[in-house]
């Protein structure tokens, strides 16, 4: 008179493993395939002005990056609000730039120095007067080759 | 995807030498444009909107004052460009003039001699600009060569 027969279901059974592998190597090569690496860390706000006549930049290794904008908010509080110039990973001063130019020059092979680019990435709300004293320092380093970098998009109509 | 890409320009050498005195340009061939520190446009000595740049630059490139362009279809006015050869255009900028306006203003000047280069490239080879070869995109750039002059700002207020 076996009261306490054994359930025959045990309960759910355990799920399956066996796809595990697959599903965490998909997720895996998914984020490789997408992950973009950034060159630097941006400090300053950079919302691109737009522009329909844009040319691609082509040679990247040619090109130099200037941004220009408002600090980030976590930086606010060391180097205030006012719009700053960002070289590489740190904010510089505008008389840097000459300096900083010169340097990136010297490091591109002489045959394709004169090829070289420097591209402006400043935020559409700086004021000319900062974009104008960074031209200025360029035209002192004779690097006469600028872009002035833009999303694509119409000039006018959101306004 | 972050792709780069922008407005191309040349900035003028630093070096003073390098600069001989400007020749004299008559001002009909001047086509000035005045941005203030309010971002209002002054072109020509009158207000306008932004929208209305690129149609009057064109006007201007295209004007063929004295006859001399064969393939220009403007007005011919006796107050405006003699012919695109000559035509230049000056921008005056505020230092307090905002970078997107700027931009803007650049990008519709750059507009309208595009729209004309395409213009001529479609006359002469009934393709677009950028598909035509490299020699002869620069016949056609020679047709309408790009003379943008920037001042060194001042202080227009405003």
């Amino acid at each position: 008179m076996a009261k306490f027969k054994k359930k025959s279901g045990g309960g759910t059974p355990a799920i399956s493993t066996a796809s595990l592998p697959d599903i965490v190597f998909m997720l895996l090569f998914f984020f490789m395939v997408t992950t973009v690496m950034r060159e630097v860390t941006l400090l300053v706000e950079n919302t691109k002005p737009n522009a329909t006549e844009i040319k691609k930049l082509e040679r990247k290794s040619l090109v130099t990056y200037i941004y220009v904008g408002k600090p980030k908010q976590q930086y606010i509080p060391q180097v205030g609000s006012e719009p700053r110039v960002q070289l590489n990973d740190a904010f510089a001063r505008v008389d840097e730039i000459q300096q900083y130019v010169i340097t990136e020059r010297e490091a591109i092979n002489e045959a394709e120095r004169p090829l070289m680019t420097v591209s402006i990435k400043a935020d559409e709300d700086v004021k000319m007067g900062l974009i104008t004293d960074i031209k200025q320092e360029l035209r002192k380093a004779n690097s006469l080759k600028i872009n002035y970098s833009t999303r694509k998009g119409e000039v006018y109509g959101d306004e | 995807m972050d792709v780069d890409s922008g407005i191309n320009r040349k900035l003028p050498p630093w070096d003073p030498d390098l600069i001989e005195d400007p020749p004299p340009i008559k001002k009909k061939n001047i086509f000035t444009v005045l941005v203030n520190s309010n971002d209002r446009l002054l072109v020509e000595d009158e207000y306008m909107d932004i929208k209305d740049l690129r149609e009057a630059t064109i006007r201007f490139l295209d004007n063929n004052g004295d006859g001399s362009c064969t393939y220009c279809q403007g007005l011919r006015s006796p107050q405006s460009s003699d012919n695109p050869g000559k035509a230049i255009v000056s921008l005056v900028n505020d230092r307090g003039t905002s970078y997107k306006l700027y931009i803007s203003v650049q990008n519709e000047l750059a507009a309208a001699y595009n729209e004309l280069r395409d213009r001529e490239a479609q006359r002469l080879y009934g393709v677009a600009f950028d598909d035509l070869s490299e020699a002869q995109q620069e016949e056609v750039q020679d047709m309408y060569p790009q003379k943008i002059s920037e001042a060194e700002p001042v202080n227009l207020g405003g």
